[in-house]
């Protein structure tokens, strides 16, 4: 029986791996690929099938005035308001999240689990609904087109998800830590900063995770809130698209835009496994 | 110097959590509290050491109103029942927090943690991480931690709880020899349990508390040869006490139809009427001769046996001296040691223990 388990259990693994990796080794080999090596039906092995090519990565880092669309640029705009917008978020989120944890708030009939609902509820609505009043909010504030009202947007999207997560972490720290930390002469500050901060790395990292992917990945808000002088990676991507299809620079886009978040995972999730709370309370 | 307590309620919803609670507390002795769980026991330890501030009443420490001054200053330490340390910290650290955060002498850190740690048998676990630590090494170190800080009113919540039998029994003396050390020292020790035996064994002031109230102060031997009441000695013995309902008439103690018993001479001045009859599980025994009682459950613990019986609506639980297996309805006789008794009026206040002058 446990022969039978372990094969099934890496069976399935195996083929998850599959079904994840593969379209990574098609886009890898795409990139590689010129017009008639795409359209001329399946292949796979460069040299053998089809004779690679750099011009699809090329395309990335020429500028516009020899037919590219320079993302590096764009890139490292999107690096900087995702990074500035989820750190913000983590702070702020965290700090927020460590006060619905532990003390009560009462207005009327709101109460703690109802704020928590509030931000969460945020993420509810269709973001269409934001495009608007988010385009109106900002340019009334002249700061339309720019990096600083993109980070702007980009807290009151991520803020929410590190509250979330932050608050059910905290309630999942056992309070007595925090009593401990104020028994043994630390003000309720103190607690925070030296007892309860260095135990909640890994709910941060999970937060910061979620929140630099989300932040990434979005395309609407950038696209709406920036024309000329600041563009971030996706819409600088979609620029690629004209009558042809160029699906080998397409596919060198999407490789170097996913990089920076295996990377992140990466290192995540060295930390994840490393922190833990057991010692705390058993 | 005292620590007084002077009539603390805490009511947060509908059921008081401490109810008009007045106590005294001498420095260099030693205090059980002693009630079941939600008795109020771990709301009275947090209210003295100030992570709860109660709806009325005042406590005092050293002339000084405590209420006034938050936790972080009024140097207690307390132990909870769960092993509450800085997982973050390694063992040498956990212990040198509170020191550090007093900012004093690095040296005399260094040698107040190396007393603490000799004291809880934790040399050699010095740079050891908290999660590398047993259940009741982990809770070694949060003793070390509250001793290293020398302060003056050490609170424990129930510290021995959460460990297996063995070592809980080890920790337990090894606390007696703590505290009578830590006795020159002048601090108050307030112990928390719901183990009467513990109590008992501690032998410090037995303070019994339920549904927030204080029912009965006194030392170990008062409480369990008079306790004030019949709730007290449910409390103060494990298996409760068996407390049923009982009418005396004509010098015959009648528990129901079938069960009655000539009371003993010392009882024989108390009139006719309604009471209640308490019995200890140890004062049963087998007797051809007894009273038919059906067996409910039978549970062995260690070299006896707890028996749960049953005659029509009388429940009782008797504790045999002996390990023996029985079977459910089985049908046990079983006498009263009548020298034992203790008699409560309907209101629950005693009226008679075999203790009595």
């Amino acid at each position: 029986m446990p022969k039978l388990y372990t094969f099934l259990k890496y069976f399935f693994v195996v083929l998850w791996a599959c079904f994840v990796i593969a379209p990574f080794l098609w886009a890898i080999s795409t990139s590689f690929k010129d017009f008639n090596s795409v359209t001329g039906g399946a292949t796979y092995i460069p040299w053998l099938q089809f004779e690679p090519t750099l011009d699809g990565w090329s395309v990335l880092f020429k500028p516009g005035s020899q037919g590219g669309i320079n993302i590096i640029g764009p890139y490292f705009n999107s690096i900087f308001v995702t990074l500035t917008a989820s750190l913000i978020s983590i702070v702020l989120g965290t700090l927020a999240a460590y006060a619905l944890s532990r003390y009560t708030f009462k207005a009327g009939i709101v109460k703690n689990n109802d704020i928590t609902f509030f931000f969460i509820s945020q993420r509810i609505m269709p973001p269409v609904v934001l495009s608007i009043p988010f385009f109106i909010f900002l340019s009334s504030l002249g700061l339309l087109d720019s990096l600083a009202g993109l980070i702007l947007v980009y807290i009151v999207l991520l803020m929410p998800i590190a509250v979330w997560i932050m608050v059910d972490f905290f309630n999942r720290v056992p309070r007595e830590i925090d009593e401990t930390a104020l028994i043994d002469g630390c003000n309720p500050f103190q607690a925070f900063f030296k007892v309860v901060l260095p135990n909640s790395v890994p709910g941060m990292l999970v937060a910061g995770l979620f929140c630099i992917i989300f932040g990434w990945i979005d395309f609407f808000f950038a696209f709406i809130l920036t024309f000329t002088k600041v563009q971030l990676l996706p819409v600088k991507i979609v620029a690629l698209n004209s009558s042809i299809t160029p699906w080998w620079s397409l596919s060198a886009a999407a490789l170097v835009s996913v990089a920076p978040l295996i990377i992140v995972a990466f290192i995540v999730e060295r930390y994840l496994s490393k922190g833990n709370l057991s010692g705390a309370l058993k | 110097m005292s620590l007084m307590l002077n009539h603390i309620s805490f009511k947060p919803t509908e059921e008081y959590h401490l109810n008009d609670i007045s106590l005294r507390f001498d420095s260099g002795k030693m205090y059980t509290i002693l009630g079941r769980t939600l008795s109020g026991k771990t709301t009275l330890l947090k209210t003295i050491a100030g992570l709860q501030t109660p709806d009325s009443g005042s406590i005092n420490f050293e002339d000084t109103d405590f209420l006034s001054i938050p936790v972080w200053k009024r140097n207690v330490a307390m132990v909870y029942q769960q092993f509450i340390n800085y997982p973050h910290l390694n063992v040498r650290d956990n212990v040198a927090f509170p020191l550090k955060q007093r900012k004093m002498d690095a040296n005399l850190i260094e040698k107040e943690v190396q007393e603490a740690m000799e004291k809880v048998g934790l040399i050699g676990f010095e740079s050891r991480k908290i999660q590398e630590l047993s259940g009741g090494q982990q809770q070694r170190v949060a003793l070390a931690r509250s001793l290293a800080k020398k302060a003056k009113i050490l609170l424990l919540d129930e510290p021995l709880v959460n460990l297996d039998y063995k070592l809980r029994e080890g920790l337990r003396e090894e606390f007696k020899k703590l505290f009578n050390v830590s006795d020159e020292s002048n601090s108050i020790l307030i112990y928390a349990s719901t183990d009467p035996l513990e109590a008992m064994q501690l032998n410090g002031d037995i303070i019994v508390i339920d549904e927030g109230k204080i029912l009965q102060t006194g030392t170990a031997k008062d409480v369990f040869e008079n306790p004030a009441t019949a709730k007290v000695a449910e409390i103060t013995n494990d298996p409760a006490m068996n407390i049923n309902k009982c009418f005396i008439q004509d010098n015959s103690l009648i528990m129901n139809d079938s069960v009655q018993i000539q009371i003993p001479d010392e009882l024989k001045s108390i009139p006719n009427g309604k009471y209640l009859v308490g019995i200890r599980a140890t004062d049963i025994y087998l007797d051809d001769q007894g009273f038919a009682f059906d067996v409910e459950i039978s549970e062995i613990s260690g070299s006896e046996t707890f028996l749960h019986l049953r005659n029509n609506n009388l429940k009782c639980v008797a504790t045999i001296e002996e390990v023996k297996t029985y079977n459910t309805n089985e049908v046990v006789k079983i006498n009263f040691d009548k020298s034992k008794i203790y008699l409560f009026e309907e209101s629950g206040d005693l009226r008679h223990s075999p203790y009595q002058q």
